[in-house]
């Protein structure tokens, strides 16, 4: 058995032109071209995209989710961020 | 598609009662828990043990049908039956792919399958010696899965519920393929109806074992449902899938092999369901520990196409690593 890791991948996957590509899993591959061959065997099977990403898994840096309350506070108290915050005659109309 | 009932589960855990409480309260409020998200130990383990089954399930179970393929009696139904394949393989790397956000690798988690330290679902240590054997993996078997893993959908771990959503959505034709088949030979000749209800003999108990011990006698299932890894207990599966199977059997003419099964206008709360006979659990620990007709062969089947590839392996990654030394060099050239 080789002790050797294959390299882990994440897959992206666009569903259809105008969307976004979105993350759909991951895959072990040597390199990039054998990355998309394999995301694209796994995880495209039923029309699921026309444009697959593959990114290496070690090569994404994450938020540390321990710090998630005060990086991504509600901002509760900043109401002026919101449209409803101002006001506008009625007559004026939607604005 | 398949899944069975956790065996051996140790869901125990050391952490302080105000973690292990505020991890609850998250569970409670049905927030899904995040591969970084801080997690007990017995969570962790659990579900790295769960998924991890659940792939190599996957896996072995690509083995009873590929026995066919070659086989098949016409070309849709070779189709059908390499596509049904194709995904059991396409499902195992969903599920080995969400067990490794858990920390575990992927060579681990084969090289535990291959020295029999982990387990997979007992019902493909069953042989498929005829064909109507393909019909009964798909109809019960997927079925019997079916049953298990759309509550899985909604489980607690959220790349876990990620990839059963994607399972389920490819799962359904592999039922469907294995009744049709089923229906098929049922009314045809009397060779074949017989061939199907042979089938049928041999994969209801071990189809009803999927859903693993009854809940009197599972003893870590509790703490799995407070976490909502599981939704539903074993024996309220079993249930649903015998009272959605046993009409299935009776439109096609083929005779559940069980002398007590009866319908009981008093169950599941008065809408009724089927009483059904005792299930052989002697049967189920024998073939889970190793004593089925074919755990050796499956996993020396695993363990062959494991050792077979691992030139192409080493290949690959020699080639990749030649390629960025390469690349490596032609820069340093041209700056």
């Amino acid at each position: 058995m080789s002790n050797q890791h294959m390299p882990l991948w994440e897959v992206f996957i666009r569903p259809r032109n105008g969307l976004d590509h979105k993350h759909a899993g991951s895959i072990h591959a040597s390199d990039s071209e054998m990355a998309l061959q394999a995301a694209r065997d796994v995880y495209t099977r039923r029309e699921e995209g026309n444009s697959i990403w593959v990114v290496r898994s070690s090569d994404i840096v994450a938020s540390d989710p321990d710090k998630a309350s005060e990086n991504f506070d509600p901002a509760g108290d900043k109401v002026y961020r919101h449209p409803s915050f101002y006001d506008i005659p009625d007559e004026v109309g939607h604005m | 598609m398949y899944s069975q009932g956790l065996i051996g589960a140790d869901s125990q855990t050391e952490e302080t009662e105000e973690f292990l409480a505020a991890f609850q309260q998250r569970i409670d409020r049905e927030e899904k828990i995040e591969p970084n998200d801080p997690m007990p130990a017995g969570y962790r383990k659990t579900l790295i043990r769960q998924i991890g089954q659940h792939a190599h399930s996957e896996i072995v179970g690509m083995l009873p049908e590929g026995n066919w393929i070659t086989r098949a009696p016409t070309l849709r139904r070779k189709l059908a039956l390499l596509a049904k394949v194709q995904d059991e393989g396409g499902h195992g790397l969903y599920l080995y792919s969400a067990a490794e956000t858990l920390g575990v690798s992927r060579e681990q988690m084969t090289e535990e399958l291959l020295s029999g330290k982990a387990k997979y679902s007992s019902i493909f240590n069953y042989p498929t010696p005829t064909w109507a054997d393909m019909g009964a993996i798909g109809w019960l078997v997927d079925g019997a899965a079916i049953m298990n893993q759309v509550p899985l959908c909604r489980c607690s771990f959220g790349p876990y519920a990620r990839a059963m959503v994607r399972v389920c959505k490819e799962e359904s034709f592999h039922q469907r393929q294995g009744y049709e088949l089923m229906s098929a030979l049922a009314n045809g000749a009397p060779e074949q109806m017989q061939m199907a209800q042979d089938a049928l003999d041999r994969w209801w108990w071990p189809s009803l074992m999927m859903f693993g011990p009854s809940d009197s006698d599972s003893a870590h299932s509790d703490q799995n449902m407070k976490w909502k890894i599981k939704r539903f207990s074993n024996d309220e599966l079993r249930q649903k899938f015998i009272d959605a199977t046993v009409p299935q059997a009776e439109h096609i003419g083929l005779k559940m092999p069980d002398p007590d099964l009866k319908w009981n206008p008093e169950k599941n709360k008065g809408q009724g369901g089927y009483d059904f006979g005792e299930i052989d659990w002697s049967e189920f620990w024998r073939v889970v520990k190793g004593g089925g007709p074919m755990n050796r062969d499956r996993i020396a089947a695993r363990t062959k196409a494991w050792e077979d590839g691992a030139w192409v392996r080493k290949a690959a990654l020699a080639h990749a690593e030649k390629r960025r030394q390469r690349q490596e060099t032609s820069k340093e050239a041209a700056e």
